[in-house]
C-alpha cells in the first residue's frame, strides 16, 4: 500500500480534474508511486488503479505506454543521457561513451553496487544545452562536459 | 540588435520582439510581480475593462495573423472561432509538451515567462467561453513543471484565475498536467487521451477538438508559444502585430537553434527574417567550418542542403516553397563533418521508438525505414534500398491516423534526396563519405562560451 502521505499527493492531482474523471490523475499518481516505491511493480499499479477507482488495466496500460515509468528495478540514480541528433551534434554521444565507460556499464545496465542505471534518452527538449541528461526523472542537468559528469557521479555516491 | 532594426522599421520604432528575447537573455524575473512590472496581464485588464466580446477577441487575434507555433501554423484566431457558442461546458488546453527533436523553446517560455502563457491560457478562456484549462507540461522538464504549478498559485491569489476574474463575472481556472515520456502525446489529440488519464494514441479526424475534445466536450487546443503571443498582440494590436512579419505570417518567432553553431539558444525574430541573418545571431558556424545541411523545422521537417536553405527567410511560406516547413521552429545546424546516412540512421529510430503501435504502416513501416537506414549506414546496403525506402514511404504517408508516419517518412525522402549520393556511396564502398575521424573531431562535446 502507499503511504499517507502519498495518498495526499495523489488528491491533491485528483482536485485538479472534474469530479467524475478520477482517471485524469493516474499518470501523476503512478509518479508519486513510483517515487515512494523505487519502481512500479503489478501490486502497486493496481493499489493506484483501485484507488482512483479505475480498472486495473487500464493503469497497468498507461504504466506500460509512457518510456518514463520503471516497470522493473532500478539504480538507485537512474541516468538517462540523449542521444538524439541535436544533442549528438554537440556531443551527447561523447558523453554517454564518458558515462559508460566510468561506471563500467552499457545502456540498460545497473553498475554491480546497485548505484547507477544508465539508460539512452530521447530528446528531453533541451538540446540547446547538449549534453544533457536527467537524474532520476525529475532532475535535468545541463552543459554535461566530462568535468561536470565527474562531479554529478561524485554527489550522488 | 541593428541587423534586426534594418529588417523591419516598426522594430525601430520601439517594438522590439515579442519581447520574448530580452526575458530569456537577462532572465528579467519570472514571478508575478516582475510580470506585472513589464506590463503583465494588462491585456487581460484591458479586455475585460473594455468589456470586449468574444468575437471582438477573437477578431483581434484573427487580425494578427498569429498562425499556431505547434508545427501545422493552423491560423489561431480561425480555430478559435471554430469553438461552438452554445456548448455549455468548453475546455482550454495548451500544448507543452515539447518532444519534437531540436524543440526547446517552450521550455524556456515557461521558465522565464509562465505568466505570459498563462494570461494567453486566460483570454482564449475567455474569448470561447470556456471555465476550465490544463497545460500539459513534458515529463523530462519537472523543475519547469513545478515553477509554473507555483506560477500558478501566485494567479490565484493574485485573481487572475478562479471565480468572478477581476470582477467580470468570468470564471476561468487552470491546472497542469505532466506527460511522462511519449512524443506522440504532442499529437493534440494522443495529449487529450493522455489527460483523460489513458495510453496517449491519437484519434480519428473529425471529429476535431473544436467539436470533440477533452471528456468528448468542444476544446481549444494550441503551443504553448502561441498562447505567450496573445497578451502581446493585445498590447501592440493585431494589426502591429501582424506587420512584424510578413503578409499571412504575423509577427516574431522562437527559434530553438541547434548543433554546430557557436551559440546555440533560442533567438526571437520577426517572421521573414533571412536565415543567414539567423545563423549570425547564433553565432555563425562552430569553428568556422563550412554549412552542409539544415532541418529548419524540428525533426520531422525536410533537411535542406546548405546552398538553398542560405536563399531562405524563416517564415512558412518561404520554407514551403524550399519544399521543407517552419514546423516547431527548430532550426538543426550541420556542418560539413556530418555523414548524412548516420544522421538519418538517429532520426529513424527516433521515430521507430516513438510510434504509439495503433496504425500499422506506422508501427511497422517506421521499423523498416529504420532497420534500413541502419544497414546503409553500417555497410550491408543493397543496390535497391534507396527504391525501397522510397516506396516504404509510399506505404505510410497518409495512411495513418496522425502524422507522425509522415513525421516518419518526410526525413528519409528529403535525406534520401538531397544527399543521394552520399547513401550511393555508403551502399557501394560499405563506408561513410565523410571519414570516421572527420565525424568524431566535428560531434564532440561543445559548450557555447557564455554557458559555464
Ligand atoms: C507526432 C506529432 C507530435 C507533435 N508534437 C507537438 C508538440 O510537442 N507541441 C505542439 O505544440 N504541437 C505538437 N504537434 C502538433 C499538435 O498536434 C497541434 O497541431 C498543435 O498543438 C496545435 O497548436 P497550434 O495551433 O498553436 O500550433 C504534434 C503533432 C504530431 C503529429
Ligand atoms: S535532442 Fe537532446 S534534448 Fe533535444
Amino acid at each position: 500500500m502507499l503511504s499517507e502521505d502519498a495518498l495526499k499527493k495523489i488528491d491533491r492531482e485528483v482536485a485538479k480534474y472534474p469530479a467524475d474523471q478520477k482517471q485524469s490523475a493516474v499518470m501523476a499518481a503512478l509518479v508519486i508511486a513510483q517515487d515512494e516505491k523505487g519502481w512500479l511493480d503489478r501490486e502497486t499499479i493496481g493499489d493506484v488503479a483501485d484507488y482512483l477507482g479505475m480498472a486495473q488495466i487500464a493503469a497497468y496500460e498507461v504504466a506500460t505506454f509512457y518510456n518514463m515509468y520503471d516497470l522493473a528495478p532500478v539504480g538507485k540514480h537512474k541516468l538517462t543521457v540523449c542521444t538524439n541528433l541535436p544533442c549528438a551534434l554537440s556531443g551527447g554521444v561523447h558523453a554517454a561513451d564518458y558515462l559508460k565507460k566510468k561506471l563500467g556499464i552499457d545502456f540498460n545496465e545497473t553498475t554491480p553496487d546497485g548505484m547507477f542505471t544508465l539508460k539512452e534518452g530521447e530528446c528531453l527538449g533541451a538540446c540547446g544545452d547538449a549534453p544533457v541528461l536527467l537524474v532520476n526523472n525529475k532532475r535535468m542537468c545541463c552543459f554535461m562536459t566530462p568535468e561536470e559528469i565527474d562531479k554529478l557521479i561524485a554527489e550522488c555516491k | 540588435m541593428a541587423l534586426i532594426s534594418a529588417i523591419n522599421p516598426l522594430l525601430t520604432a520601439g517594438w522590439q520582439t515579442g519581447g520574448h528575447e530580452w526575458r530569456m537573455e537577462k532572465d528579467a524575473g519570472w514571478r508575478l510581480k516582475d510580470y506585472e512590472a513589464r506590463g503583465g496581464y494588462k491585456a487581460l485588464r484591458k479586455i475585460i475593462n473594455d468589456k470586449l466580446t468574444q468575437d471582438d477577441v477573437i477578431g483581434e487575434v484573427k487580425k494578427s495573423a498569429l498562425r499556431g507555433r505547434g508545427g501545422a501554423g493552423f491560423p489561431t484566431g480561425l480555430k478559435w472561432g471554430f469553438m461552438p457558442k452554445a456548448a455549455p461546458v468548453k475546455y482550454i488546453v495548451c500544448n507543452t509538451d515539447e518532444g519534437e527533436p531540436g524543440t526547446f523553446k517552450d521550455r524556456d517560455l515557461l521558465r522565464y515567462d509562465p505568466h505570459s502563457v498563462i494570461e494567453g491560457m486566460i483570454i482564449a478562456g475567455y474569448a470561447v467561453g470556456a471555465a476550465l484549462g490544463y497545460n500539459y507540461i513534458h515529463g523530462e522538464i519537472y523543475e519547469i513543471y513545478q515553477r509554473f504549478e507555483e506560477a500558478l498559485d501566485e494567479a490565484r491569489a493574485a485573481g487572475y484565475l478562479g471565480g468572478n476574474i477581476l470582477g467580470s463575472g468570468f470564471n476561468f481556472d487552470l491546472f497542469a498536467h505532466q506527460g511522462w515520456g511519449a512524443y506522440i502525446c504532442g499529437e493534440e489529440s494522443a495529449l487529450l487521451e493522455s489527460i483523460e488519464g489513458k495510453k496517449g494514441q491519437p484519434r480519428f479526424k473529425p471529429p476535431f477538438p473544436a467539436n470533440v475534445g477533452l471528456y468528448g466536450k468542444p476544446t481549444t487546443i494550441n503551443n504553448t508559444e502561441s498562447f505567450a503571443a496573445i497578451p502581446f498582440i493585445f498590447n501592440i494590436g493585431g494589426e502591429n502585430y501582424l506587420n512584424l512579419g510578413k503578409p499571412n505570417n504575423g509577427g516574431t518567432k522562437l527559434y530553438s537553434v541547434s548543433g554546430h553553431v557557436n551559440r546555440p539558444g533560442n533567438y526571437e525574430v520577426p517572421m521573414g527574417t533571412p536565415f543567414a541573418t539567423l545563423l549570425e545571431m547564433a553565432g555563425g558556424m562552430r569553428g568556422g567550418r563550412k554549412l552542409k545541411a539544415v532541418i529548419p523545422g524540428g525533426s520531422s521537417a525536410p533537411v535542406l542542403p546548405a546552398e538553398i536553405m542560405m536563399d531562405c527567410t524563416m517564415d512558412y511560406d518561404s520554407l514551403a516553397k524550399a519544399g521543407s516547413m517552419l514546423g516547431s521552429g527548430a532550426v538543426i545546424v550541420m556542418d560539413e563533418t556530418v555523414c548524412m546516412v548516420k544522421a538519418l540512421e538517429r532520426l529513424s529510430y527516433f521515430y521507430f521508438e516513438e510510434s504509439c503501435g495503433q496504425c500499422t504502416p506506422c508501427r511497422e513501416g517506421t521499423g523498416w525505414l529504420y532497420r534500413i537506414v541502419h544497414r546503409i549506414e553500417h555497410g550491408q546496403g543493397r543496390a535497391d534500398d534507396l527504391e525501397l525506402l522510397n516506396s516504404l514511404t509510399e506505404n505510410i504517408m497518409g495512411r495513418t491516423i496522425c502524422a507522425l508516419g509522415d513525421a516518419a517518412a518526410l526525413p528519409v525522402r528529403s535525406f534520401t534526396k538531397h544527399f543521394k549520393s552520399e547513401f550511393e556511396y555508403h551502399i557501394e564502398h560499405k563506408k561513410c563519405l565523410v571519414p570516421p575521424d572527420v565525424q568524431y573531431e566535428g560531434s564532440k562535446i561543445y559548450v557555447r562560451p557564455s554557458a559555464c
